[in-house]
């Protein structure tokens, strides 16, 4: 049951991936983006990490996917144009890509037998356990992030302000 | 074979895949929009790294985590879109060969 789930559910994250790079039209890459991000979700909860397949549909697949098919439309982008691009990302680039994906699948390969399995009767990390550990040992980095949010919603209004209306 | 069990190196080597189709999306995509939507997806193959170990470990700071990455993306995706919107302004296009100047 797990193999049938795990199977179908990466087989939609790759799919999805790979239609991101296959589409020329922005708004189609923000979808297939969407499918990637909702079967990871399952992904998680299959892990067992129930609160954040929840917090992954909300706030990725919801708040930010919104807000990017928001610009795709509030910029009414048109198809991607084909130009050549740089050199160097062909000479450079893409064999760096393969030796990335061969050396981490080789370790992954490698330590296979040290690690273990995945079942689905393995159990969740509830909210609880989660919210014990974050409220009591990381209180500090925890509140940090509300600055960075409150920094990050300044730097978002004053770069999209339109200029002279100050 | 036992249908119950994945091995956790499955996970890993499809969040190196995701990873690895998003570094492809980052060097050939010549929109700016996309070319960060592959950032975004990098950033989710490395969530999906982080939740395994979390429960190879039984280590519920691995989720923690997760959930750090995902406020501090969500912070990133605005202030991004927001510069993506204000280089449209400016110059009216979003292809990434015509953008290599810091300003105009």
């Amino acid at each position: 049951m797990h193999l049938v789930l795990f199977l179908i559910f990466a087989a939609f994250c790759l799919a999805g991936a790979i239609n991101l790079l296959l589409q020329t039209h922005p708004i189609n890459s923000a979808l297939s983006l969407i499918v990637v991000m909702s079967s990871l979700a399952v992904l998680y909860l299959l892990l067992g990490a129930e609160f954040l397949a929840a917090a992954q549909i909300i706030v990725y697949a919801g708040a930010v996917m919104v807000l990017f098919t928001f610009v795709v439309m509030l910029l009414n982008v048109g198809e991607e144009e084909k130009t050549h691009g740089s050199q160097v990302a062909k000479v450079i680039g893409f064999p760096a890509v393969v030796v990335i994906l061969g050396v981490i699948s080789t370790i992954v390969l490698e330590a296979q037998k040290h690690l273990g399995g995945v079942s689905l009767s393995d159990g969740v990390t509830t909210t609880q356990d989660l919210s014990r550990v974050l409220f009591h040992e990381l209180l500090l980095p925890f509140e940090l992030t509300s600055v960075l949010i409150l920094i990050a919603i300044l730097g978002a209004v004053a770069l999209a302000r339109k200029e002279g209306h100050s | 074979m036992n249908f119950d069990v994945v091995p956790s190196s499955w996970y890993l080597i499809l969040s190196a895949l995701l990873f690895s189709l998003g570094v492809i999306g980052f060097l050939i995509k010549r929109s700016l929009i996309t070319v960060f939507m592959s950032i975004e997806l990098m950033l989710n193959a490395v969530n999906l790294s982080f939740v395994t170990f979390a429960h190879e470990w039984h280590a519920v700071k691995g989720q923690i985590f997760v959930f750090f990455v995902m406020m501090v993306a969500a912070a990133e995706a605005a202030v991004g879109l927001a510069i993506i919107i204000s280089i449209f302004r400016a110059r009216a296009t979003l292809n990434v060969d015509q953008i290599d100047l810091m300003k105009l």
